[in-house]
């Protein structure tokens, strides 16, 4: 319960978090929320020298609605929850964001810390890749931008380089008459995902125009479901399709088994979940 | 001239009296005291299931900063006595328990060492720089591997590793089995749980000027912990206090004795400082006991209307590496004696063994025993239905013991009485709630859908309030099983009661004084209670085995009603007429028919006190003591019902009703009395569907160490639970009441896996294991419909 | 053997209405603070995955499992505790009265954590109908109650007639 010594500092801006990350990128580390940093110092699995405290930088912060839509990383699932404006472009930010945690570690986690975390049972990690998000990451010697779907690369490791802070999650403005969805299973003890899916669609004409499904928690990174997606274009959303796309979505995860569920059971709910998403959007 | 009705309380749902301390933020847990210069505990466990100790190096955590001592379990040896259980069956071979590892460890979670420091964060930085060379040993954590050949031992006099075996039954099973239309098997499993109480056990202890010594502890049973700790650390027990404040939850778990609270109270002495230790909650899985963990094979022979005529149990109770407090008791007096349930079983023949596994100990946790036995025969009926294919309800029905039968002794055996009851009764009004045909109407149109609906139903009786303490002595159970109760009224009639009964979040302050107004007859706001400090009450045996009603609810009963009479005959002196002719209601001694001015309890009270007009030969005060033994126990009883929907895709159980009609004789306050209905309820579905201890066979490791593994529910997680009574007084006790508190918690889980399995009906799925977790239903479905396919 | 030359932090924060100022190690946890340092015992530690909410405070309008939170993170904030939701010993918080009045507390140790989830609850949505109040209650643990008369007093304190789901 009781962290190991270490020190703090509370950065005042990007590059002064940028210059202590360089100091000593193995013994200091970042913080934002702190709902998965602190809990991992009480239980004493991590020691770090220094803590650079980035809640205070503004322009990690915010969202942006216009012809792109920027999210700053240190955004909070509840203010992801809570955007009015957010909610009328891209409602699953809504849908994923009440799936969780709870309240409490709603008002202090940030999407930044999750995304840079790359737990594989996270939520958003599928979000950002269903909906073609690119990652914008500032390091000592520049920035740059990277899409969601290369950043995840394995269990907690994402290509994030030493020294680089991710500043903001940018996303293309959806299609009129894109659809969206959100499902998860959810882990009964930790809350976390034992399977989520997350689905994009648009229809034209009753056929699928352009369709996106990521998916985390069951696999070690959350991944794009590409087979799934090639098949259903120019088809319609018919009951075989989305079988077929379910299924192409099953094969294609490499599950992982653990005490709670082993790897069938993830694989079947990958193809129900999915099935179950895809067939909510038809027609909502 | 009377302005007055006879005070009651009882029956009344009255609010708590202890809430605003609570939701104000002023309660008093253990952890909030603080003793100036106190010193902090930090415990180093063993992280290995079962190994030799050959070495223990403590050079670099003495030298830390802030390090007052650091000791090992050679350092302590012969300072401070063995953990000795404290309910030991007849015949039990008990292994030895030193309070710190000495040279092996036999579970993950085994003191190994200590560390005492100026702040729990140096303490905790120090307990990482000792150094301990282990040899790891093969390990078993499976009662059933436990007591193959060759299994690995954990203790030189458990051979087998067996401590105990117990038998107990009536008829002649045998002849039940060769008369009966058919007999089937069924192979049960309780999951091994883990209590969690929200407030983790955190003691203080605090040496006192005068040589005495004060703990501070979260005890169910104060007393009994004085004289636990008195006789292992050797501090003699009246220069010993034990306070237990306020008490976060303890069903079961805080009623034992372990090492830390051995520990506190010797470095205490030792160093003649206070001395704190503080457990985190991933510490407690595997500090703290575990509950449940048995295995039992059922026999059942029936006819072919359902009748049942005999069972045969062959129960394995996992008791962890040592035998804890009360551990050879649970899974065989409280378990097997009452594997024939609510139900007229005549032929009975039941054996039980307990056995010890590199786990963490297991003792009792709310029902401890009983629901084990009632899953026996939960189970064993609901199979019978099942197979049959009769009605789950008209199965029970015919089953039943009947009104006219109690007393009734369960397969005519020596040692389990059920007072009274109507099962009849509280099944008709659970179905009557439940609205049993149409949901049974229901669940048959929504599964010709393909919906998987179910219902279930379980019915229980058991025995609480462990008493007398003769009868128990004869169980290896002599510790006593009375309770203390004083009444004491001072010089202006206000009343305060020292009971040895300890809430945990019970109500007593409320309930114990609605028993004591209404036999005083004055308001309740004039009735304080005390309880929990053994300095202040007299005597005690505390709160577990949902006896604080029945036991310590009728000594205050017994005590206020002779206060009453003391108080009638002063009364009856200083009004100068027979006291015979007194009558006393509403707080107002008067003569009824004549036009003698009426006394009030308070004068009555401040004549008792200045006592110069007392009746020849009286003593004065207004001051009753007793030590109340019931003269038996009471038999609650009940009928739950759930209703699920099970998603055959996912594995999912939701749960869309759950009804529960309780009998537990009077109820003093049907408010508090639902309450725990309702969070005994929520703990029996937690264990059918989410909970469960895991280890892993093969190291020894606790898989669900902290609350991100092992799921206690959340309020997402549960229904409403529609609580109900029904009201058949005990005759075994003065107020007529039975124990209330564990009832949920042994109804609920065969309840549950009853609806599930009735969900899974048209599967062909026949048993369950729980919890039924998602994962779990699913596999069981899919087995299920790979079966039909061949 | 680590050398402890850990500087101490000041921390000023503003609880229950009251300037505090502490000198502490970073790795104090804000609970710690406000239980071991500013003897606000109310607010309590019921587990260490950040899960049971025992220890739910308000920090700047917002409900805060304070066992996850650096004492030092919150410097210059306003933080309510349980302790300040009855000042003074007045009139009990419409919260505070509805769970007695529905007998919402048994141990009463998740209780204050509780009542910090429920106020923000109400806050954000006053008429909740029960299963966006336990939805709402996801991040505390009650091992008492069986969260059945804590759900009650809840749809007590709704502006309105119940809702239905
Ligand atoms: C009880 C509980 C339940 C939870 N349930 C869920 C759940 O259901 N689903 C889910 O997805 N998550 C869940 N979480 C995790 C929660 O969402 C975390 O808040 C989030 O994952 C991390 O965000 P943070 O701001 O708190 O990160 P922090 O803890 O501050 O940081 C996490 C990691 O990311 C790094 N980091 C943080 N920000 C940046 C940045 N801008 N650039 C580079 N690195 C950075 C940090 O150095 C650290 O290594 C849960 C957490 C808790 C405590
Ligand atoms: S103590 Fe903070 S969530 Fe449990
Ligand atoms: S009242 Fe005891 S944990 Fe909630």
């Amino acid at each position: 319960m009781i962290p190991a010594s270490f020190d703090y500092v509370r950065a005042t801006s990007l590059s002064h978090a940028i210059g202590l990350l360089q100091d000593d990128p193995d013994g200091n580390k970042l913080v934002a929320g702190g709902h998965t940093l602190i809990p991992t110092l009480k239980l004493r699995l991590a020691s770090p020298a220094l803590l650079i405290d980035i809640s205070g930088i503004d322009e990690l912060r915010g969202i942006e609605v216009a012809d792109c839509i920027r999210i700053g990383a240190l955004t909070t699932h509840a203010e992801l929850l809570a955007s009015k404006p957010l909610r009328e472009v891209l409602p699953i930010f809504h849908q994923a964001a009440d799936m969780i945690a709870d309240p409490q570690v709603r008002n202090r986690g940030t999407i930044g810390g999750s995304l840079a975390n790359a737990d594989p049972a996270a939520d958003w990690p599928a979000v950002v890749i269903a909906l073609k998000g690119e990652l914008e990451l500032a390091g000592p010697t520049r920035r740059r931008r990277i899409a969601a779907r290369d950043f995840f690369v394995d269990i907690m490791t994402t290509a994030l380089e030493p020294g680089e802070v991710l500043v903001a999650i940018h996303m293309p403005r959806p299609n009129r008459g894109a659809k969206f969805r959100y499902r998860k299973i959810r882990h009964p003890a930790s809350g976390y995902a034992v399977v989520g899916v997350a689905a994009t669609l648009c229809l034209r004409d009753d056929i699928v125009s352009e369709v996106m499904i990521a998916i985390t928690g069951a696999t070690s990174r959350a991944f794009a479901a590409d087979s799934a997606s090639t098949h259903l274009i120019g088809k319609p959303l018919s009951t075989e399709n989305i079988a077929m796309a379910a299924s192409l979505t099953g094969e294609q995860a490499e599950c992982l088994s653990d005490h709670y569920a082993s790897a069938d059971y993830r694989k079947h709910l990958v193809k129900t979940e999915v099935s179950r998403a895809l067939a909510s959007l038809n027609g909502a | 001239m009377t302005d007055t009705t006879a005070i009651r309380y009882v029956g009344q749902s009255l609010r708590r009296r202890e809430d605003f301390k609570f939701v104000t933020g002023k309660g008093r847990y253990s952890d909030d005291i603080k003793a100036p210069g106190m010193l902090h505990i930090a415990v180093l466990r063993s992280p290995h299931a079962h190994a030799i100790i050959k070495h223990v190096d403590l050079t670099v955590a003495k030298a830390a900063p802030g390090v007052r001592l650091a000791l090992s379990g050679t350092d302590l040896a012969g300072k401070i006595g063995s953990i000795v259980p404290n309910w030991i069956i007849p015949g039990t071979k008990v292994p030895d328990r030193p309070v710190v590892a000495i040279d092996r460890v036999r579970f993950v979670g085994e003191c190994v060492a200590l560390v005492v420091a100026e702040t729990q964060a140096m303490a905790h930085d120090a307990i990482g720089l000792i150094d301990v060379d282990y040899e790891t040993l093969p390990s078993v954590v499976d009662e059933e591997a436990a007591i193959r050949d060759g299994a690995p031992q954990l203790h030189d006099n458990v051979p087998n590793n067996i401590t105990t075996i117990y038998k107990i039954g009536g008829g002649d099973y045998g002849k039940a089995a060769r008369e009966a239309d058919q007999v089937i098997t069924l192979r049960v499993a309780n999951n091994r749980l883990i209590p969690t109480c929200m407030e983790t056990r955190s003691i203080l202890a605090e040496p006192n000027v005068d040589g005495s010594l004060t703990v501070y502890l979260q005890s169910q049973v104060p007393h009994m912990h004085r004289r636990w700790i008195a006789d292992t650390v050797g501090i003699s027990e009246h220069q010993l206090r034990i306070v237990a404040p306020d008490i976060g939850g303890g069903f079961g778990a805080k009623m034992h004795l372990y090492p830390e609270e051995l520990l506190c109270p010797y470095l205490a002495r030792l160093l003649g400082v206070p001395v704190k230790w503080w457990e985190s909650r991933s510490e407690s899985h595997q500090s703290t006991n575990h509950g449940r963990a048995h295995t039992e094979a059922l026999e059942i022979a029936f006819r072919n209307d359902g009748k049942v005529l005999g069972l045969k149990v062959e129960t394995l109770g996992n008791v962890g590496a040592y035998l804890s407090n009360m551990a050879s008791g649970g899974p065989t007096v409280n378990t097997i004696n009452f594997g024939t349930g609510a139900y007229k079983i005549e032929h009975y023949e039941a054996r039980s063994r307990v056995v010890v596994t590199n786990t963490v100990p297991v003792d009792a946790y709310r029902g401890y025993g009983r629901p084990e036995g009632a899953y026996i025969a939960e189970r064993a009926i609901d199979a019978v239905a099942r197979h049959l294919n009769l009605d789950q309800v008209e199965v029970r029905r015919l089953n039943f013991i009947q009104p006219a039968d109690f007393p009734y002794r369960p397969y005519s055996g020596p040692a389990t009485i059920y007072d009274s009851g109507n099962y009849e009764g509280c099944l008709v009004k659970a179905m009557e709630a439940f609205n049993y045909d149409f949901r049974s109407a229901e669940r048959d149109q929504l599964r010709a859908k393909g919906r998987y609906r179910g219902i279930g139903v379980a019915a229980y009786t058991h025995m609480c309030g462990m008493a007398p303490s003769r009868r128990l002595s004869l169980i290896g159970f002599n510790r006593g099983g009375w309770e203390s109760a004083r009444v004491s009224v001072d010089s202006s009639g206000r009343v305060t009661i020292f009971s040895g009964s300890m809430s945990q979040g019970h109500g007593h302050v409320t309930s114990l004084a609605q028993i004591a107004a209404d036999v005083l007859q004055i308001p309740i706001e004039d009735i304080d209670v005390v309880q929990g400090d053994t300095r202040q009450v007299q005597a005690g045996h505390g709160t577990f085995n949902s006896r604080s009603m029945a036991v310590g609810g009728s000594g205050v009963h017994v005590s206020s009603t002779r206060v009453v009479a003391k108080a009638k005959k002063i009364a009856a002196g200083m009004l100068e007429v027979d006291e015979a002719d007194v009558s006393y209601q509403a707080g107002k001694f008067s003569v009824p028919g004549t036009d003698i001015a009426s006394l009030k309890f308070g004068t009555v009270a401040r004549m008792a006190h200045v006592g110069h007009q007392l009746p020849d030969g009286m003593e004065p005060g207004l001051d009753e003591t007793v030590f109340y033994d019931p003269k038996g126990m009471g038999a609650p009883s009940g009928v739950h019902m759930a209703y699920v929907d099970v998603d055959p895709e996912t594995g999912i159980v939701d749960i869309l009703d759950y009804v529960a009609v309780d009998d537990a004789g009077t109820i003093i306050n049907p408010l508090l009395a639902a309450g725990q209905i309702h969070g005994g309820v929520v703990q029996g579905i937690a264990q059918a569907l989410y909970e469960e201890v895991s280890y892993d066979a093969d190291t020894g490791q606790l898989m669900t160490g902290s609350l991100l593994d092992y799921a206690v529910p959340r309020a997402e997680h549960v229904p409403s639970i529609r609580s109900l009574f029904q009201e058949t007084p005990s005759p075994t006790n003065p107020i007529g009441v039975k124990g209330i508190g564990e009832s949920g918690s042994i109804a609920a889980p065969p309840c549950m896996v009853h609806a599930v399995l009735d969900a899974l009906s048209p599967f062909g799925i026949k048993h369950l294991d729980m919890p039924m977790t998602p994962p779990r239903v699913w596999s069981a479905i899919q087995k299920a419909r790979a079966g039909a396919d061949r | 053997m680590t050398d402890h030359t850990e500087e101490l932090h000041v921390v000023t924060v503003d609880v229950n209405g009251v300037r505090r100022t502490a000198s502490v190690e970073a790795r104090k946890l804000l609970v710690h603070l406000l239980r071991d340092d500013l003897g606000l015992t109310g607010t309590h530690v019921g587990c260490d995955t950040s899960q049971c909410g025992a220890c739910t405070v308000d920090i700047d309008g917002q409900a805060v499992k304070s066992c996850t939170v650096l004492a030092v993170m919150t410097s210059g904030s306003s933080i309510t505790t349980i302790e300040g939701l009855a000042r003074g010993g007045g009139a009990l918080h419409p919260v505070q009265a509805a769970f007695h009045e529905h007998h919402a507390l048994q141990c009463g140790f998740c209780t204050p954590g509780m009542i910090m989830s429920v106020r923000q609850m109400l806050g954000q949505n006053p008429n909740p109908t029960e299963s966006e109040i336990r939805h709402g209650l996801a991040g505390n643990i009650c091992r008492c109650t069986g969260y059945n008369n804590i759900v009650r007093a809840v749809q007590s304190l709704a502006s309105e007639a119940p809702r239905h789901d």
